[in-house]
């Protein structure tokens, strides 16, 4: 592996004193995909807005590093890591038409980002953004620079979000889930672009969903969280091929089938996840795992590495293929 | 997302609607009215002729003829009306602009920065609203004296708050708006974030509210005056003739009638036209 863009180690993010995110690690390296996956409320999100270093006002960052390269993120003063937001490190949004001003033309929001970062003419910036309209596959860019949200589609509001976050060319891009607003058919356009623009511009992208689809299309790395941990967390094809965590196996058997199987009703794993503050001791998926045993009530399975390559933190990853 | 634009496309194209038409042109007449005053006032607004005094309209005295009637001193009374414009105007302008500003900025930072920077901010607001405004003006004029200038210092003093509600209300909400948070994740600074982002998404609602305060303010200087607070003899304000005029009533009908009727039009165009504005610009009536 090449050096890593994103080093997060050891993260634990409280909210009222309450743990929501508890020890997530993991690392990305340039031009690569890693997929964030779990169920609601599991603290993707929290991870991702650490990152950035802005959590919501309730939250405190517990315990932990985030290093960009090999700049330590929480060392930073504040001014210092709003350099790099938006330089280079970049975001973009579930709600693709909301995250538009909606009385600033796309151009200009676009372009924004340039004039933040980098000081150059009015002329050049106008022809930066058109190239990058163009380049995230915005048909008629000169005329759409000169529109308003409101003239656009929300496939073409997601576009124009992506040119915004990509202006600057970041080495990183956080994606929390770009595509959820959409529909079937602009979901994999979107998918497309930002798979063809990593491969020409080297972008490592942190893609946060809870679409195991959209992993098995997109993601060289998965890893999968549970109440706050990563539990599993291992390259694409090998966490397709064969699953040490149950609640990994459980979350791709709720995958439809989309090569003609009979239309069963789509599985879902029984229960949900435990509110904050309420994970349960030992296994937090100690409830609805069907493997479950006193063991697991009992202490919490530290990740320990897969067979083939990545880790999983169950006592009976052995037995996990059997589920099902 | 796609029914969003025939709305917004709707919005822009939407004709203004022929009962606000008169309106808007009899506020455009007092306005041109204000400025032009020298050109369209027959006679000079100050000079008195005590041998045509009390005459009632149509009146013609020494070559000159009082459309409107004369007052006590025998001035003319439809000049006094068109200089008494300008006082209205002017006072009305300068509180708006000066209340309003100040305000829609307090109100502003109050709602983005949070914390104590809000609870400050908030309490002189609870507490100013809570001040009767006919008592501070009362005050600052025994400390500064009565004139123009003092009236509008006034009313900016007392009326801010309003602004400041509205301004901290809207960016409360609209701070929390992807595009807000968005561009605070690309690094934006606190004023590229208020100024391009937050401030022209509540703008709409602090016109409204200006409009509205517009005609208030107009009111509140003809009502100073009225009670000696305000402008000072003898120029010319509508309060000032509405109050000397109050005395002659019953036998010179026309002295507080004239002034009255002109801030009656001011007043009733301008809320008019604010009600209009609220509904063309007021995200929510969309
Ligand atoms: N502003 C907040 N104040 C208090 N609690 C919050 C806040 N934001 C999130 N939480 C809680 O923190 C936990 C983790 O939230 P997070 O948004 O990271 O989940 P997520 O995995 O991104 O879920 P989703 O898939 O729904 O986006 C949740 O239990 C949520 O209820
Ligand atoms: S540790 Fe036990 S409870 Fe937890 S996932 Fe593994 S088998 Fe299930
Ligand atoms: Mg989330």
């Amino acid at each position: 592996m090449t050096d890593p863009v994103l080093t997060v180690e050891d993260l634990k993010i409280t909210i009222g004193g309450k743990p929501v995110v508890d020890g997530v690690s993991f690392q990305v390296a340039q031009g690569e995909i890693l997929s964030v996956v779990g169920e609601s409320g599991c603290g993707k999100s929290m991870t991702a807005f650490s990152i950035m270093g802005l959590l919501p006002k309730a939250a405190r960052f517990a315990a932990g590093r985030v290093m960009l390269g090999d700049v330590d993120l929480r060392a930073l003063p504040e001014s210092g890591r709003r350099k790099l937001r938006g330089d280079e490190i970049a975001m973009i949004f579930q709600e693709p038409v909301a995250s538009l001003n909606p009385l600033m033309k796309i151009g200009r929001q676009i372009e924004e980002n340039l004039a933040i970062h980098r000081h150059i003419d009015p002329g050049e910036a106008k022809r930066a953004a058109i190239a990058m309209l163009e380049e995230v596959g915005i048909p008629e860019p000169e005329l759409r620079y000169g529109q308003y949200p409101f003239e656009l589609s929300g496939g073409m509001c997601q576009r124009a979000m992506i040119a915004m976050a990509l202006i600057c060319r970041p080495k990183l891009l956080i994606a929390d889930e770009p595509t959820t607003a959409l529909d079937v058919t602009i979901q994999a356009q979107i998918l497309e672009l930002m798979k063809r623009l990593r491969e020409e511009t080297g972008t490592a992208i942190l893609l946060i969903t809870h679409d195991m689809g959209v992993v098995a299309d997109m993601a060289d790395r998965v890893a999968v969280m549970y109440a706050g941990r990563v539990i599993e967390e291992a390259p694409v094809g090998n966490i397709f091929a064969g699953q040490e965590h149950p609640y990994t196996r459980l979350l791709l058997s709720t995958i439809p089938r989309l090569d003609g199987a009979p239309k069963t009703i789509l599985p879902t794993i029984e229960g949900t996840v435990p509110d904050i503050g309420q994970w349960p001791v030992g296994c937090r998926f100690n409830p609805r795992c069907p493997l479950s045993d006193s063991h697991c009530v009992e202490s919490q399975p530290p990740l320990t590495p897969r067979a083939d390559s990545g880790n999983a933190a169950c006592w009976h990853s052995d037995r996990v293929g059997a589920i099902l | 997302m796609n029914a969003a634009a025939p709305v917004a496309t709707k919005r822009s194209r939407r004709p203004i609607p022929w009962t606000v038409i008169p309106f808007a042109a009899i506020l455009t007449a007092l306005v041109l009215m204000a400025i032009f005053a020298p050109y369209i006032a027959p006679l000079d607004p100050n000079a008195q002729n005590l041998l045509a005094r009390l005459k009632a309209p149509g009146h013609e005295a020494r070559g000159a003829v009082y459309w409107l009637g004369s007052d006590e001193l025998g001035r003319d009374v439809l000049s006094r009306t068109v200089y008494g414009a300008r006082v209205s105007l002017l006072v009305a302008f300068a509180s708006v602009i000066l209340s309003g500003v100040f305000g829609s900025v307090l109100g502003m930072i109050a709602a983005f920065y949070r914390g104590w920077v809000e609870t400050i901010i908030m309490r002189i607001v609870d507490i100013v609203l809570s001040v009767p405004a006919i008592l501070l003006a009362i005050i600052t004029v025994a400390v500064l004296g009565p004139s123009l200038y003092n009236v509008v210092i006034v009313l900016a003093l007392t009326r801010w708050p309003r602004y400041a509600r509205v301004a901290y209300g809207q960016t409360l909400s609209v701070a929390n708006m992807p595009y807000v948070r968005l561009s605070r994740f690309m690094g934006a600074g606190w004023l590229r974030l208020l100024g391009r982002h937050v401030l022209p998404n509540i703008a709409g609602a602090l016109i409204v509210v200006a409009t509205l305060e517009f005609g208030l303010m107009v009111l509140f200087e003809a009502g100073l005056s009225f009670l000696g607070l305000g402008v000072q003899p003898p120029t010319a304000s509508w309060g000032a003739m509405l109050s000397t005029g109050r005395n002659y009533v019953a036998t010179a009908w026309w002295i507080a009638t004239f002034p009255g009727l002109a801030l009656f039009l001011l007043v009733l165009s301008i809320n008019l036209i604010g009600d209009h504005a609220r509904d063309r610009l007021d995200p929510r009536s969309r």
